[in-house]
């Protein structure tokens, strides 16, 4: 019997989600559903505010590129935690893990499948936004890239930490994959500066890696230069958020090996 | 042949202040079929869990195919597959897609080949573009079945493999375990409550009680022993504490 190699245990992971979007239209259609909803929400009320107050500058592209932005976090984390919660619906991850599989390699196929609904979610919003509000998210050029890896960096770590959360409580805490993410939204200054939280609250937004990236967003679309010393520490903390995201994995899943959670995950 | 596959050493396991598995020690050799019997809770899925690294014991040793599993996972479980019917596959995946995915986790080559194989040998070839979710239980049985055959393993452990199934197919399951063993000399760990499946099965059975084993040998010899005409009389003997004393025996 010929040894599986990694490449192709994590792609036989990546191509059981792809069975699974294929064979249902609902799943699809959550993927562009909610960001929808949003885009035509805040894009309205922007669109109105601009009207307001003419004194506004850039009012369109600074909301809508922090929307589209904040979507790119939450989808990139949400794909995570989902393709780990596919696998506990379907009662599936003693079988994963009775083969050859290892936990890094489920890891990487959790990242890869939150990275396809990533690029999915974010190219329909960028679309919409384009055809609605005449607003061009590619407006911002060649840092966009760097906002955009940055978040989804964030995404995947605090993923892997909800997947985490979820092995070690089981079904009852799947709840916080949806939840988790809304604690970092008041500090990662989406729609403000950070200069506009009170000053105990800077330290944990400026630990915040997304905080960084939307300073970086404005100092772009107001200034029209690229902050390469944000960029840097977003790049840092994310450092720290994913090897902390990984380690609090691998941690769970050793205690669930003690407290054999794998067997009964899902029940 | 009588190469010990599955060398399992004053095996324990505690979940909280509870002992699941206390003291187990045994061997499963090439070409052989072990039963695992026990009441529920008895330690059987326990036992299990643990030969596959999905439970880490909490005192003793476990060696499958002369290695440390906790270090050798790789080499130890691409060798190895399970089924268990408290474990499912993806109910929206059909069973080509699942066998597919499954053929891919363990490297098989030839996997269209394989699988199709795989399941006219099961009798579900005309399934495969069917949806595991909308199966019958003896067709989700044989899909679970064809799953952990797909990587030809030469240690093959299930867990009540014919649980819920009619009699017609719980028969055809037995008999492709058996097949099974003969064509490639693999060893097979069983759990069940189905006693005639036991005496049908396997060469040797390992009772459990609370977690311990407290009866070992052939089912001819276990009938002996206890002095009763079946399995089932002997496993009601020893689950409701009826003589001859519950000591673990290794019998002839």
């Amino acid at each position: 019997m010929r040894r599986a190699g990694s490449a192709s245990r994590v792609i036989a992971l990546v191509l059981r989600h792809y069975y699974l979007y294929r064979s249902s239209w609902t799943r699809v259609v959550e993927l562009v559903y909610w960001p929808a909803m949003e885009l035509l929400l805040w894009g309205f009320l922007t669109l109105y505010l601009r009207d307001l107050g003419p004194g506004l500058p850039n009012v369109v592209a600074l909301f809508l590129g922090a929307l589209i932005l904040w979507d790119i976090l939450f989808r990139a984390q949400i794909g995570v935690s989902l393709a780990f919660l596919e696998e506990v619906w379907s009662r599936n991850l003693a079988n994963l893990f009775v083969s050859p599989l290892t936990p890094l390699e489920f890891m990487v196929g959790q990242v890869i499948v939150g990275l396809i609904r990533t690029v999915v979610t974010a190219g329909f919003m960028t679309a919409l936004a384009l055809v609605l509000y005449h607003y061009n998210l590619f407006g911002m050029g060649i840092p966009l890239v760097a906002f955009f890896c940055n978040l989804l960096v964030m995404g995947w770590a605090i993923g892997l930490v909800v997947s985490a959360l979820i092995l070690r409580f089981g079904q009852g805490a799947e709840s916080l994959a949806w939840a988790v993410i809304f604690l970092f939204q008041p500090v990662a200054a989406i729609f403000y500066p950070v200069s506009v939280l009170p000053p105990w609250l800077r330290p944990i937004a400026l630990a915040t890696p997304a905080a960084h990236v939307f300073e970086g967003m404005r100092v772009v679309m107001l200034e029209g230069r690229f902050d390469v010393g944000l960029f840097w520490n977003a790049v840092g903390l994310n450092a720290l958020y994913v090897a902390g995201g990984m380690a609090v994995f691998l941690w769970m899943f050793r205690v669930a090996r003690r407290r054999g959670l794998l067997v009964q995950v899902g029940e | 042949m009588s190469e010990e596959i599955v060398q399992v050493e004053r095996v324990s396991k505690r979940f909280n202040h509870a002992w699941a598995v206390r003291n187990l020690s045994f061997t499963l050799r090439r070409n052989e079929i072990l039963g695992l019997l026990g009441a529920n809770g008895a330690g059987k899925t326990t036992t299990i869990a643990m030969l596959l690294h999905l439970v880490t014991p909490t005192a003793g040793r476990i060696r499958l195919f002369g290695l440390d599993i906790a270090r050798a996972r790789h080499a130890v479980l691409s060798r190895t597959n399970f089924s268990s019917p408290y474990v499912d596959l993806p109910h929206r995946l059909t069973v080509r897609q699942n066998l597919t995915v499954y053929g891919r986790l363990y490297g098989v080559p030839k996997l269209a080949e394989k699988v199709r194989a795989l399941c006219e040998h099961l009798e579900i070839a005309d399934l495969l573009d069917t949806r595991y979710g909308h199966l019958s239980s003896g067709q989700k049985t044989r899909v679970a079945l064809a799953k952990a055959l797909i990587n030809d393993p030469e240690l093959l452990l299930l867990d009540e493999p014919t649980a819920s199934l009619d009699p017609d197919v719980a028969d055809r399951v037995r008999s492709w375990l058996a097949d099974y063993r003969t064509r490639t000399g693999a060893a097979l760990l069983v759990s069940s409550h189905n006693m005639p499946e036991v005496e049908r099965l396997c060469d040797r059975v390992i009772v459990l009680k609370q977690g311990q084993a407290v009866a070992e040998g052939t089912p001819a010899a276990l009938l002996r022993r206890y002095g009763r005409a079946t399995l089932e009389d002997v496993f009601l003997d020893i689950a409701r504490g009826g003589p001859p004393a519950p000591s673990l025996e290794h019998l002839p």
